[in-house]
């Protein structure tokens, strides 16, 4: 029979095809509820906003959300669906059509705020719709909220936000890591459904790990970087946070692709990563894994080393090869990092002059002073910090002793990468060496932080894609991160990697008590 | 003691694109303020450059007529300095690769007199690099307001070595510099639009000495002649420090224009860290053989080699060529009525004084000109076959730049046509030869006034309908055999 036409969803579900709570579905089981009708995109949108408004208050994942335009997402989703149906058509493979996704506060959503988590940015409301908004917006997704960070993304555990801590839904005392803490948070707590974050140093992977959440960085150029608020041009990528791999594929295969707007996204087809994963799961191909000494050094907590060790005899039972590779120049990794990524950071930031937008100083003389005064209040101290170094790295007579040797020991560790890949088809690691530290453990000690990227580190410098899996949990409860590299533009087969392990694991089903 | 002036000239060329350096947002001159921007251009949060591929075509170009070396690659560096006319607070140029390196522009210095040509030298060039202009600030009482509507149009920044040694070849070199670049297309150079902007080094020395001296920045060289008197005075100021046995300090002069005078802007240059880096954001593009090839292929005769073949190919003179060969369209107008006429140099001549007088008085170009080359080549070939009189035919050629009729149709509307024709005078003037030999004899000894004894006759015989001038042409061309 026709469809009449204002749908009409069927309240009942199928209780197999959802194990729990709407909000802590995956994108799979959801499109499959929205494609059957049983469920609509408003509904499903309501079901969020609700457990957002009953969880936020103690996790503070949100700088801020939009109720009525996510409905209003919603709805126009929903009549997209009924509209394609009524069309006699069958309605196209969508698989975000009427998911929301949560979006880190340094992407750009036309209409909504853009504050970076910082004071200087904190009344700002962008006017254009960033790339991979856009994309968002094409694939059917309901943009939803802005997710808390690090200021500026730079830090470890959203600490550094001018707007408040995020906690970590697993231990509230504790961080979600950081940058992309809020967006983590997010997708852990069941206030969305997948999110976006960005990456430079480990701020997508390093918060996935910290909140039992799956994180992925694309290959530097798989996405644009167009409309996301550079802190480091050059190892800024978006990527996705999801409930499982299969979902993490899904918004990749959304977001990704060449864009004339950002001359550093590369044109590169993009392959169905969901389909491609999914083929290369019923190839039966055994993966040639590689394990690098380096990252099993000091520092590395007792637990997640054992967490990481059974992820790895995990893959051996699956009968993966595993061998040992050599990254000779990890250890030069943070310094150079710290170099390169201040350096591009302290030249990024300077448009945050409060000349033209953003916070300017009630109290300036003139225009210098405007300068001094406005960034002296809107920049908080990790920000002023990397700025500082950052300008005095590039300063003249001392480029060649570190901005011109940092890049050069850059290439070298895309070398060391790049010859390990000779080997193996992906690198395992951990993903950050400690679980959820507590709030304020290390905020007093810049080096320490810092230090709780030297796994993800290397990654940007090489310009690889990496994900971060659920692999564990220590005997306190705090979930655990297994870290795969993949080869550049390889983001099907390191999918495919993590989602064998998955398959065999149910760490990713678990869920914070709240 | 003689000394010399050495000079060295960094010229700003806005480069005449459709959009912006860096992103689509049109670029142009006199629209209303902060409406030519967009988000890249207010460097909003989030947005990212985007390279202009006509710009750095349009450098390239420039780079081939000016005979430069062009770089394989085109990199992209960051200048870091705050300034409120900077919107991202760096601005994206060329540091350690200019596009183009080394290079000349040929001059010509000026002449004895007015009508004969000077000197002609070759300037050689530092190099040429392609960057992205600043917006304009505007300061009132109390408030300063900036207007980003010039930020981000492409800009080349063109360096001369410190090789020019007078005012006057400054504004020579400067004058070349605008022909060029007109000729390719590249700029329209109008110093009012602020498409051209200069800033000159400025020092002297002992005339022989190969050191330079302390150089001065004189800035603000708003027009081309600002530029030459300033420059003039500022190395007679120089000679006089020196002569009064002091030394010329470092330091950034402003010249005012209005007033002649200069004063100081600052001494001794702060020191200013610009911070260069490889912009992240842009990935170098690589300039192949095939490409510089494409370009090559589209580049005009430069200028001089165009004054040069007009005036041996049509042997017009140096005062009409130096008239037309400035602008490209005229140049091109004077070949077209020269081709469909076969009389170069009478063409010239209408083009060089009748066409741009009324051009002038109508105060209108070329382009909006009724007057095509075919009107000037029919009013020739009228003139040339005695159609028509010379005093008629400026009559004819004023009513064609307002009718926009071809000549012929003048004529007959006006009923202009000489009662003379070609053979009448010519069998005239044969009458008027054969009757007086003595007179021819005068003439053949060179005696040219005996010319005058057969004018009366023929012009009796035409009843003074007759051209003098071309009555004095067939005379000699007959007396000649």
């Amino acid at each position: 029979m026709p469809c009449s036409s204002s749908p009409r969803w069927s309240s009942r579900r199928s209780p197999e095809a959802v194990s729990e709570e709407l909000y802590y579905s995956t994108i799979s089981e959801l499109s499959r509820l929205l494609g059957r009708r049983e469920l609509s995109a408003v509904e499903l949108m309501r079901a969020v906003i609700e457990r957002t408004k009953k969880v936020d208050g103690r996790v503070g994942a949100f700088n801020s959300f939009d109720e009525a335009d996510a409905l209003a997402q919603a709805r126009a989703s929903d009549e997209r669906r009924s509209k394609a149906r009524g069309d006699g058509a069958a309605a196209p493979s969508r698989p975000l059509e009427g998911i929301p996704v949560g979006i880190k506060d340094v992407i750009s959503v036309a209409g909504q705020p853009l504050t970076a988590s910082s004071r200087m940015l904190a009344r700002f409301v962008s006017p254009y719709d960033a790339t991979v908004t856009l994309k968002l917006r094409e694939a059917g997704a309901t943009c939803w909220g802005r997710l808390n960070l690090d200021e500026f993304a730079m830090g470890s555990s959203t600490e550094n936000s001018a707007f408040g801590v995020t906690s970590n839904p697993w231990d509230l005392e504790r961080v979600p890591g950081g940058s992309s803490g809020g967006s983590a948070a997010a997708v852990a707590a069941g206030e969305a459904v997948a999110a976006l974050g960005s990456d430079t140093g480990g701020s997508i992977r390093q918060p996935a790990a910290l909140c039992n959440v799956v994180g992925l960085k694309p290959t530097y150029g798989r996405v644009s970087r167009y409309g996301l608020i550079a802190f480091a041009s050059s190892l800024d990528q978006i990527g996705p946070f999801a409930r499982s791999v299969g979902d993490a594929a899904w918004v990749l295969g959304a977001i990704a692709g060449h864009d004339r707007r950002d001359s550093t996204s590369v044109k590169a087809e993009v392959p169905d990563y969901h389909g491609g994963m999914a083929a290369l799961a019923d190839s039966g191909r055994k993966w040639r894994l590689g394990i690098p000494k380096e990252y099993f050094g000091e520092g590395l907590d007792s637990e997640v080393g054992a967490a990481v060790e059974a992820a790895i005899g995990e893959y051996r039972g699956l009968g993966c090869e595993v061998r040992e590779v050599s990254l000779p120049h990890t250890r030069y990794a943070v310094a150079a990092y710290y170099i390169i990524a201040t350096a591009e950071c302290s030249s990024n930031l300077a448009r945050y002059d409060g000349v033209r937008y953003g916070s300017r100083s009630g109290g300036a003389t003139d225009a210098l002073d405007i300068y001094f005064r406005s960034r002296a209040e809107g920049f908080g101290p990790e920000v002023k910090r990397r700025i500082i170094l950052g300008t005095y790295v590039l300063s003249s007579g001392y480029y060649d002793a570190y901005y011109l040797r940092a890049q050069k020991v850059r290439t070298l560790i895309r070398r060391d990468f790049l010859e390990a890949f000779t080997q193996v088809d992906a690198i395992l690691t951990p993903t950050s060496p400690t679980p959820a530290f507590r709030k304020g453990e290390k905020a007093a000690d810049p080096l320490a932080m810092y230090l709780n990227d030297i796994y993800t580190i290397g990654v940007n410098l090489a310009g690889l894609p990496a994900i971060s899996i659920p692999c564990g949990f220590t005997r306190g409860g705090l979930p655990i991160g297994l870290q795969l590299i993949g080869q550049p533009f390889r983001e099907t087969e390191l999918l495919a990697i993590a989602g064998a392990y998955e398959g065999h694991t149910d760490w990713r089903t678990r869920r914070p008590r709240l | 003691m003689t000394h010399e002036a050495v000079i060295g000239l960094e010229v700003h060329v806005q480069i005449k694109t459709r959009s912006k350096m860096f992103s689509r947002v049109a670029a142009g001159y006199g629209h209303p303020e902060n409406t030519l921007t967009d988000p890249v251009v207010l460097a909003l949060p989030g947005t990212l450059p985007v390279m202009n591929k006509e710009a750095l075509d349009k450098v390239i170009k420039a780079g081939l007529l000016l005979g430069c070396e062009i770089a394989p690659e085109c990199k992209w560096d960051r200048k870091n300095y705050f300034y409120p006319d900077s919107p991202k607070n760096y601005q994206i140029s060329q540091y350690d690769q200019p596009l183009c390196r080394g290079g000349f522009v040929e001059i010509e210095l000026p002449g004895p007199a007015r009508n004969v040509m000077g000197e002609h030298r070759k300037i050689p060039l530092t190099r040429i690099h392609l960057e992205e202009d600043v917006g304009k600030l505007t300061h009132a009482a109390g408030v300063s307001l900036v207007d980003f509507n010039r930020a981000g149009t492409p800009l080349m920044e063109i360096v001369s070595e410190p090789a020019i040694h007078s005012a006057d070849e400054a504004f020579a070199y400067l004058t070349a510099l605008k022909t060029v670049m007109i000729y390719g297309g590249i700029s329209d150079c109008d110093m009012e639009k602020g498409q051209l902007r200069c800033d000159a080094n400025i020092s002297i020395r002992p005339a022989g000495a190969s050191a330079l001296g302390t150089k001065v920045e004189l800035k603000n060289l708003n027009s081309f002649s600002f530029v030459r008197d300033g420059i003039a005075l500022e190395v007679s100021r120089q000679l006089s420090v020196v002569k009064a046995g002091g030394t010329v300090a470092q330091e950034t002069r402003d010249y005012d224009g209005q007033t002649g005078e200069s004063k100081s802007l600052r001494s001794k240059e702060m020191a200013h860290d610009y911070r260069y880096f490889p912009d992240p954001d842009l990935m170098p593009v690589q300039v192949g053989e095939e490409w510089k090839s494409a370009i090559r292929a589209g580049c005009p005769e430069l200028p001089f080699d165009k004054q040069r073949r007009f005036q041996k190919e049509y042997d017009v003179p140096y005062t009409i060529t130096s008239v037309l060969v400035p602008d490209p369209e005229l140049s091109d107008f004077f070949e077209e009525a020269a081709r469909l006429c076969g009389r170069p140099q009478a063409a010239g001549n209408w083009i060089a004084n009748d066409l741009l007088r009324e051009l002038g008085s109508a105060r209108i170009g070329l382009g909006q000109s009724r007057v095509r080359p075919a009107h000037v080549a029919g009013l020739v070939k009228l003139l040339e076959g005695g159609v028509i009189l010379s005093t008629a035919a400026k009559e004819v050629f004023i009513d064609m730049f307002r009718s926009g009729e071809l000549p012929e149709a003048v004529v007959a509307r006006r009923g202009l046509k000489s009662e003379t024709t070609l053979d009448e005078l010519e069998r005239w003037c044969g009458e008027a030869i054969a009757a007086n030999p003595k007179s021819v004899a005068d003439f053949k000894r060179g005696k040219d006034s005996a010319i005058n004894a057969f004018k009366g006759p023929v012009m009796r015989a035409a009843k003074g309908r007759a051209d003098p001038k071309r009555v004095d042409d067939i005379l000699r061309r007959l007396l000649a055999r």
